[in-house]
């Protein structure tokens, strides 16, 4: 199996071959022998050369976290043969959308379609728990397309606006 | 003793008072929301009556529907907890007129501190020291000028009905008071439905420091020691401890007897709180008295030994206090951390949803309250309060570094938890060192999260988990963005097996 990981913004070239019990691992070139069991469903216990791992993962419906020990990892895992991960990486040009990190109700919408933006300017307002939260453009542009409408009810990773 | 209590209720805090019910043989009935059907409560009690949707107004917070549970299942009092109508006197009189006894203080009580203003005016009377200010509600914008000048910038308008926040502004010159006043005239409208604003001189980040009471419906009233509560975000409390690291028995003595008279000025049954003000001099000026059970009051039951919930039943039951104030001991020290589901690294944004991994610390010196459990779904509709995590030691240190280990080994995962944040906390050398005050939260999250050593050893342990995970736990979506790895979630199960088969062939 090989895999491009990312992790906190750094990429690995990953192989994972299984040897018996243990797992040959080769990363970006180095090769390192892993004993690893799945202690339940998102817990993996890993012994490295005598040092030992609880490894916990976390996934939402936008992203997945990689915890080793106390350090929580934002990790991105590719199958370079599937076609959809060749897919253009995004380098802060072209359209970015706005997604809802959390289930609530809009409660207003701060643009129009065709408005110019700022980056971190509000675009959308949700609540949730009592709490009323501004959605900010990531990125200074224009406002595409508005799919967010007042007092509709959203789920987490549903897009709210597209910005380019 | 009563036989059955109704929990008026829900999370953490309904699992509490229905654990001391089963402790003392008390039968217990819990209400819940159309939500809550599957919540921990609901679980835990011996009854459970469905009130209504989820909206607070139509369950929780409707009176008729509670009494009306309470009468169908023969409960002979009632549990407010804290929060929705624990300080409600409307409420506490609805419980009387229906022959229940409500486990609190009588709505008199309730009323005469329950307004900020009124609560004031009786203290002025009393001679009780606060902060100097209006005792009434302001009128105009002219009258809030001329008092703000003679007491002097910077002043704090406060909603009379108010707490944890709301309708509350400081201002800091003149130009600022007429819209400042407005706002929170407005706010405290919307989220009390009483537009009484006051105005009182702003200490500029003092510590908060409570006292906490307890008085039997025979006139004896003790107090059983502080809790320093200075540890807030946005006026909401996010650590508590106890003792202050700055309070000494002697002025512990001095701030516990002001308290027991504030109570006893109100006539005051039950537990209740009294919030003070401490300036850097360690004055104390009396802000306000919570009549209920606080969030954090394990802190205070882990430092004497006492259980607050079984003290608060048998008080209602007309039992007298079973110590005198010689009685109380302050014993060792307690940290509770407030977990709630929101993202530290994204300015506190709630993160409701299900929790799909949980981890539970244990061992010794700690306790947890909780409210959730793996599988739940946490609904959007209340506070984001899931649960406390309480360390308790010989002395601080020890405290805090169980807590420290207990954090290390918490784990919620499927929804974003404020967890991290306690270890920042827990870790930052003000803390350590007990300087505190209500600036400090802020102060510390003015710098970004230091980043916890991290050494490309562990990142890479993490890029060769992430491929184990992928390839041991197959049919789970591997890839960060929220798709499903060539596969619908219909699939995923069905085909599993299939999919291992696969992957295995593939090496």
């Amino acid at each position: 199996m090989t895999y491009d990981v990312t992790i906190d913004g750094k990429k690995y070239r990953l192989e994972l071959n299984r040897l018996d019990e243990r797992w040959q691992c080769c990363v970006d070139g180095n090769a390192i022998e892993v004993d690893a069991v799945l202690a339940r469903r998102d817990v993996l216990s890993v012994i490295i050369g005598g040092k030992a791992y609880e490894i916990k993962r976390e996934r939402t419906p936008v992203d997945m976290h990689l915890w080793v020990g106390s350090r929580r990892y934002e990790a991105q895992l590719r199958d370079p043969r599937s076609l959809r991960s060749r897919a253009s990486v995004d380098d802060g040009r072209g359209p970015r959308k706005l997604v809802a990190p959390m289930p609530g109700k809009v409660v207003r919408v701060l643009v129009q379609e065709g408005t110019d933006v700022e980056a971190g300017q509000g675009v959308v307002v949700v609540e949730a728990m009592k709490m009323q939260n501004e959605i900010k453009s990531p990125k200074k542009g224009v406002v595409r397309k508005l799919i967010a409408s007042e007092n509709a009810a959203v789920n987490a990773g549903d897009v709210l606006a597209v910005v380019e | 003793m009563f036989k059955k209590i109704l929990i008026a209720n829900r999370g953490e805090i309904a699992v509490r008072v229905i654990r001391a019910c089963r402790e003392m043989g008390i039968q217990s009935v819990a209400v819940y929301s159309d939500v809550d059907r599957a919540s921990l409560h609901v679980r835990k009690a011996d009854e459970a009556y469905h009130l209504g949707p989820a909206a607070a107004a139509e369950s929780y917070l409707n009176i008729p529907k509670i009494i009306a549970a309470a009468k169908r299942s023969g409960a002979e009092a009632i549990h407010p907890g804290y929060g929705f109508l624990s300080e409600n006197s409307r409420f506490a009189r609805a419980c009387a007129e229906a022959g229940i006894k409500f486990i609190g203080p009588t709505a008199v009580a309730m009323e005469m501190m329950g307004s900020k203003t009124r609560a004031r005016q009786n203290m002025d009377k009393a001679g009780i020291p606060f902060v100097p200010g209006t005792s009434r509600g302001l009128e105009s914008v002219d009258q809030a000028k001329r008092v703000a000048e003679t007491i002097g910038y910077p002043v704090m308008l406060k909603a009379a009905a108010g707490g944890g926040g709301k309708g509350m502004r400081l201002v800091q010159t003149p130009e600022e008071l007429k819209s400042a006043l407005e706002s929170a005239q407005s706010e405290a409208q919307r989220a009390f439905g009483d537009n009484e604003v006051y105005l009182e001189k702003a200490i500029i980040n003092p510590r908060h420091i409570e006292m906490q009471v307890l008085a039997d419906e025979q006139g004896n009233t003790v107090y059983l020691g502080e809790r320093e509560c200075s540890i807030q975000r946005r006026h909401q409390k996010v650590l508590e401890e106890a003792p202050s690291p700055i309070v000494d028995p002697e002025m512990r003595g001095r701030m516990g007897e002001v308290a027991v008279r504030v109570a006893q000025t109100a006539g005051y049954t039950n537990a209740g709180t009294i919030e003070f003000l401490v300036d850097d001099k360690k004055n104390f000026y009396f802000l306000e008295m919570n009549t209920r059970l606080q969030v954090e009051h394990p802190v205070t039951e882990l430092t004497t030994g006492l259980d607050l919930v079984h003290l608060q039943i048998r008080i209602a039951a007309g039992e007298k206090l079973p110590f005198k104030q010689e009685d109380v001991l302050i014993r060792g020290h307690a940290i509770e951390c407030r977990i709630y589901a929101e993202d530290p690294d994204n300015n506190f944004f709630p993160s409701p949803g299900k929790i799909t991994l949980l981890l539970l610390p244990s061992g010794p010196g700690i306790r947890r309250d909780s409210g959730m459990y793996e599988g739940w779904t946490v609904p959007i509709d209340y506070d984001p309060l899931l649960a406390k995590l309480i360390g308790y030691g010989t002395d601080r240190g020890q405290a805090a570094s169980r807590l420290r280990r207990a954090l290390h080994e918490y784990f919620v995962g499927g929804i974003k938890t404020n967890i991290s944040l306690f270890r920042r906390i827990l870790n930052d050398e003000d803390f350590n060192a007990g300087r505190l005050d209500t600036g400090f939260l802020d102060r510390l999250l003015a710098h970004p999260a230091p980043s916890v050593a991290s050494d490309g050893e562990s990142a890479a342990v993490a890029a060769i988990a992430a491929g184990l995970f992928a390839v041991l736990e197959p049919g789970t979506p591997a890839q960060g963005d929220g798709t499903p790895n060539g596969a619908t979630n219909s699939e995923q199960s069905s085909s599993a097996w299939k999919k291992a088969a696969r992957s295995e062939a593939l090496h």
